[in-house]
């Protein structure tokens, strides 16, 4: 009767969880996808402690402690998490996504952890000690490599560890932590070889931190995608181990999902996964040798009068948009602009922000409404029929040396033509270069103006400027 | 180990395919904006991971088990409370820009 119930509740959460990520799909029936998912884990998780009534005879006389520890824990863990996921900043929520993906792989990591040191997995064969051990390792990997990446995003850690022969040294750590694997699984017949098991994790997880440190910030979002996925395979791979369904389905799911992910977003940067995981961004020379003339800099007040007085400005809002939280008085300067007439339209390129869609939430918290934000693909030939493209923030996404300059690590990327526009102003904290550490093009132009200033403060000026010539 | 659904040899690859291809559909005819919440979205979904760390807490026999199990569970529940948390929050503000409209 309890099993019947345990697998029913699984089969239903299991079922709201399809159902959630496919209304999470849609713009519209998104905000309740999450909410119908969200039952879904409730139910599984009221459900695990079922399993309370038919443990091994092992643990049955530690049951209360047991059952004890396993409240402890999940109060703990959903009560630390559930503030610091509402405390988070827009800004933020990339580097807390790759936090609590870390703890997936790591709670992954630790059921291999007790399925291998307690000889359970051994005991049911080969096939399933395997399983435990892939599992074991891809979950591992995605917990050091997923902290590092959120120590990285977080301005915690802001060397990029690289030394020669990498690869090499990554390489050889898989093998390692492959030969331990092996030795448990010939061994396991027979015993359980504790030091085995903890060599094997330990290499699993220094490769998950080598393979992160090399890699540059701009790369992050798609690593964070890749270990997403790597933690849904993992926990599929447990699944199998325990015989649960719901973590095979879920875990399978998010792992293709997550694979999907992944290319799009390479795709979405021109870069091709294993580029990003073996490349060397910013390690040549960053091709701006060549670059002839200078910055010119503009007040802010006069930038925005001659938008005032425009017919079609394009607007790219670029991370450093956000790290001001500027896009309320910016949204405040385009309904000034509108009111006067002038045609307003926002370009998002693809990787604005930290992800793929990242600037959309953030333009979508300031009310913006959908309709003038504009894909890559959409406006981008748009940008010659404007007067003026106002750049806030962004850098490496408007660098024409992506498509002339050979030399340059970025280029081939896709990049959004603000060079075509009339003239084009770039708001800039200073002189300082992009995330990738490259110089801009753009910004040395004839008809570039550089505003210097905090984005926020940049903001108020243009809108007293406009708002005192509404007055005159 | 739930003995009434054995889950191995070829049923196990069926099963392992046909979710695979779930995944697969769901996300391909995303539009790029809900790119991040999806993402953050999924990230929840294998938060289901804490309902096997659970079974295994539940089911250690050693103080070592008991540890690596309550760690298990504790890091399996910030994973599914944290996903579910920014998930929610990045999705409401396109509700909220919808009203606006």
């Amino acid at each position: 009767m309890v099993n019947f119930l345990i697998a029913a509740a699984f089969f239903v959460a299991t079922l709201l969880f399809i159902y959630g990520l496919k209304r999470m799909a849609s713009p519209v029936t998104a905000p309740s996808g999450i909410r119908v998912a969200g039952w879904g884990m409730v139910i599984a998780v009221a459900a695990a402690f079922l399993y309370a009534f038919d443990v091994r005879p092992a643990a049955s006389e530690h049951l209360g402690t047991n059952f004890l520890l396993a409240l402890v824990a999940l109060g703990i863990g959903v009560a630390w998490a559930w503030r610091s996921g509402k405390r988070v900043e827009m800004t933020g929520m990339p580097q807390m996504v790759a936090l609590y993906n870390g703890m997936g792989g790591g709670a992954a990591a630790a059921i291999a952890a007790v399925e291998l040191y307690s000889g359970n997995a051994q005991h049911y064969g080969f096939v399933v000690t395997v399983l435990a051990l892939v599992g074991g390792l891809i979950g591992a990997v995605a917990l050091s490599g997923s902290v590092v990446a959120w120590a990285k995003l977080d301005g915690r850690l802001n060397r990029t560890l690289r030394f020669s022969a990498q690869q090499l040294v990554n390489g050889g750590l898989l093998a390692l932590a492959a030969l331990f694997a092996l030795y448990v699984l010939i061994v396991g017949a027979g015993g359980v070889p504790t030091t085995g098991i903890t060599l094997f994790f330990i290499a699993a997880l220094v490769l998950g931190v080598l393979l992160t440190t090399p890699i540059g910030g701009a790369d992050m979002p798609v690593v964070i995608s890749l270990y997403n996925a790597f933690t849904g395979l993992a926990v599929a791979f447990e699944g199998f181990v325990l015989q649960n369904p719901a973590m095979i389905i879920a875990g399978t799911v998010v792992g293709s999902a997550g694979t999907l992910l992944t290319f799009l977003m390479a795709k979405a940067m021109n870069r091709s996964v294993s580029n990003v995981i073996f490349s060397n961004f910013g390690e040549e020379d960053d091709g701006s040798g060549g670059i002839e003339g200078s910055m010119k800099s503009v007040d802010a007040s006069d930038a925005a009068i001659s938008m005032y007085y425009g017919s079609k400005v394009i607007i790219v809002p670029g991370y450093g948009l956000a790290v001001a939280q500027a896009q309320h008085k910016l949204y405040e300067f385009v309904k000034l602009l509108q009111k006067q007439g002038v045609e307003v339209a926002f370009a998002i390129h693809p990787v604005a922000g930290r992800m793929p869609g990242h600037m959309n939430v953030l333009l979508a918290e300031a009310g913006i409404p959908y309709d003038i934000i504009h894909d890559l693909e959409d406006i981008n030939e748009e940008f010659a029929l404007s007067d003026a493209a106002l750049v806030i923030g962004a850098n490496d996404v408007v660098n024409p040396a992506a498509r002339s300059n050979e030399s340059s690590p970025i280029y081939g990327m896709p990049i959004l033509n603000v060079d075509h526009a009339q003239q084009a102003f770039v708001v800039k904290r200073g002189q300082g270069r992009g995330y990738s550490g490259v110089e801009n093009e753009l910004f040395f132009a004839d008809n570039t103006h550089m505003v210097y200033g905090d984005a926020q403060k940049v903001m108020v000026e243009m809108i007293e400027a406009v708002k005192s010539l509404g007055n005159a | 180990m739930d003995a009434t659904t054995a889950i191995t040899g070829f049923v196990a690859l069926y099963i392992f395919m046909l979710a695979a291809f779930t995944g697969y559909e769901i996300i391909g005819r995303v539009p790029a904006i809900l790119h991040t919440p999806l993402m953050s979205g999924s990230n929840f979904v294998h938060g289901i991971v804490v309902v096997g760390a659970i079974w295994a807490l539940l089911n250690a026999a050693t103080p070592l088990e008991q540890t690596i199990g309550f760690i298990g569970v504790l890091l399996g529940a910030g994973n599914a409370a944290g996903g579910y948390v920014v998930t929610d929050r990045m999705l409401d503000m396109f509700k909220s820009s919808d009203r606006q409209d």
